[in-house]
């Protein structure tokens, strides 16, 4: 645990402390970054995923991170969520957390939540004990064997499923909702577990209009209280939420801006249109 | 409602405790009347044989519900449980063979496989060995050492899948071919045999009997509700969701090495305890115990009664190892096609196995 004085973005900063040997230190966002990418290089057989990437986000910002396909949208994520570990370069989550060094339940602790491209969520088990298992809680194994839902923690699982939409499908197994309940549901369990930094991967694929839309509504109340990266090939969607947007090529970023001057820049189009 | 009277709700409905209550009593009361009360020849009389069979059974069905924990629950296939049912077997065994005392055939201090091997004095192995203490130590810590050590670096190094399970299956076959040196000092391929006493008593007598087969009861039922209290708990929804996607698991902040681990060495512990009160009733333990094939047997037990149901597994060990004993005197040589056949016939009709078709034949979706 870091004996430094440390400023927590928010109250919950204290209760990660008493996690004993998950604590990764308190998150420290005096400069209102809280993410912070630098010179970051993956190369998979020879193929250079990201190439020196470079990237940061403030505090309760929106970004968008759009790219074809193959510019390093998802290595990024994994290096981010500790699943990928760079050869070079450093990944800062505020001032004092070092990311590369982290494993991914470790980063989880620290407040990083990550949705996957394909919707991830535990199909035997229902919505409600979907939720359960990823609220914010002490997560080792002797207390999660003993533990039991406190009345506060229910309510917070009942706010977090009507959020989403799903507080009357709460005893339905997973396994058995639509691909866009399946998506939310992914969310939702982000939610609960109360970070401070959200990724989210394709968030509306495979979504209806009216299910997009809701997302959008979603994602725009959630900025501001969380930082959020949302990777998205939709361009509408991305027009809906767009504050900043990132564009990855070949493994770096190749322009970032909003989205009207990214829109017209013209290595963007030679990107996206040239071939 | 008091924390006590909530777990008991959480573990089974009335109908759940019921049909626990009756299987108890048919255990403790009915089976040691109808052997030892009602007369031999009486159609009704148990017979020793029918006592051994019936607890060695329970033994296999407290390996089933192991496997199901980690396999049925954590969707981690062992095919090396085998092992640690001989370990705990062989630490029982060690003890059952000091209690022979010297009434072995050479008459002398030392067990007779040490007597014609010309030892004269207990390997390192053999500390404290006549004490039953440390035997019941050995049964636990042994099993669960291994089990933890193994699980450790298996788990850490992000070993899954097949890949898991053909390594499980090479650590018993290479303990097996360890055992049966006779340098190991446990009697090579022989192992142990002949047992006369367990705490002093003679372990022939039908009196014995009854009490090692009640025990063994108790410990099933035991481990039964155990695992009945790790699968409604919390942490039985977290291994649920390891075997089901195991990356977002990690995502929400679990370490899941530790889970696996603890899961993987109870598992191990269960099967250790099964063994050792296998071994004083079928009065015989060799390294046999420890080949792959036994293993996947333990496997195939769980898949036929269902897996992820808990006593599914132990009807399924009841079911195999009841139609291997009748085969096995009919049929000797077919018993394994048998075996096979059932293993790919559930498969492709009865994922769910014989607790899922019951379910569906009431008309529930298993």
């Amino acid at each position: 645990m870091s004996g430094t004085v440390t400023h927590a973005m928010s109250g919950a900063g204290s209760a990660e402390a008493t996690l004993g040997r998950q604590s990764t230190g308190e998150l420290d966002v005096t400069h209102g970054v809280v993410l912070y990418l630098e010179d970051l290089t993956v190369s998979f057989d020879g193929f250079r995923a990201l190439n020196r990437l470079s990237l940061s986000i403030d505090v309760g910002e929106l970004r968008c991170v759009i790219g074809p396909n193959g510019a390093g949208k998802t290595t990024m994520m994994d290096v981010i969520t500790g699943k990928t570990r760079p050869e070079a370069g450093r990944a800062f989550f505020g001032q004092t957390i070092d990311l590369t060094r982290l494993s991914e339940a470790e980063i989880a602790h620290a407040g990083i939540g990550r949705k996957f491209q394909k919707p991830t969520i535990f199909e035997h088990l229902t919505v409600f004990e979907n939720l359960e298992l990823a609220m914010k809680a002490d997560k080792r194994v002797r207390t999660t064997l003993f533990a039991r839902l406190a009345a506060a923690e229910r309510d917070r699982i009942a706010e977090t499923s009507r959020l989403i939409r799903l507080d009357a499908a709460a005893a339905r197994v997973a396994g058995a909702l639509s691909h866009g309940q399946k998506q939310w549901l992914e969310i939702g369990m982000l939610l609960v577990q109360e970070p401070k930094l959200l990724l989210l991967d394709e968030p509306v694929a495979g979504m209806s209009d009216e299910e997009t839309e809701r997302t959008a509504e979603l994602i725009l109340s959630l900025a501001g209280r969380h930082s959020v990266v949302v990777v998205e090939h939709d361009m509408a969607f991305i027009a809906k939420i767009a504050r900043r947007v990132t564009v990855l090529h070949e493994g770096a970023v190749l322009a970032e801006g909003p989205l009207a001057d990214v829109q017209n820049d013209p290595r963007v189009i030679e990107v996206y249109l040239g071939r | 409602m008091g924390p006590i009277s909530s777990t008991i709700t959480r573990l089974y409905g009335p109908r759940g405790w019921l049909a626990l209550g009756a299987f108890a009593f048919v255990l403790f009361v009915i089976f040691p009347l109808l052997s030892l009360v009602v007369p031999a020849g009486n159609p009704l009389h148990i017979s020793a044989y029918g006592v051994t069979l019936i607890g060695k059974i329970m033994c296999y069905a407290m390996v089933a519900v192991a496997m199901d924990l980690i396999w049925g629950y954590t969707g981690i296939l062992s095919l090396g449980h085998g092992l640690f049912f001989a370990l705990g077997g062989y630490g029982m065994g060690m003890y059952l063979m000091r209690q022979i005392g010297r009434d072995g055939q050479y008459k002398a201090d030392m067990p007779d496989f040490m007597v014609f091997l010309d030892w004269k004095e207990f390997p390192w192995q053999w500390w404290n060995s006549d004490q039953f203490w440390w035997a019941l130590m050995l049964v636990v810590l042994v099993p669960g050492l291994l089990a933890f050590v193994f699980g450790y670096f298996a788990f850490r190094s992000r070993v899954k899948g097949v890949y898991f399970s053909i390594i499980t299956q090479a650590l018993t076959y290479a303990a097996m071919l360890l055992f049966f040196r006779n340098n190991t000092g446990f009697g090579g391929n022989n192992g142990f045999t002949d047992f006369k006493r367990i705490l002093g008593v003679s372990i022939t007598t039908d009196g014995a009997r009854i009490v090692l087969f009640v025990i063994t009861g108790a410990a099933l039922i035991g481990t039964l509700l155990l695992g009945r209290y790790i699968v409604t708990s919390r942490l039985g929804r977290v291994l649920t969701a390891i075997r089901d996607a195991e990356a977002r698991v990690m995502f929400c902040g679990y370490n899941t090495v530790q889970y696996k681990l603890f899961i993987w060495t109870l598992s191990a512990v269960l099967c250790g305890i099964a063994g050792a009160l296998y071994v004083p009733q079928v009065g015989i333990i060799n390294p046999s115990e420890m080949s792959p094939a036994n293993s996947i047997e333990i496997a195939i037990w769980v898949a036929v009664g269902g897996r992820g149901t808990l006593v599914g597994p132990i009807i399924g060990a009841g079911l195999v190892n009841g139609a291997k004993s009748v085969f096995t005197q009919l049929l000797p040589e077919y018993w394994l096609y048998v075996l096979g056949l059932l293993f790919i016939l559930t498969t492709l009709f009865l994922p769910q196995g014989v607790v899922g078709l019951l379910a569906r034949l009431k008309g529930r979706p298993a």
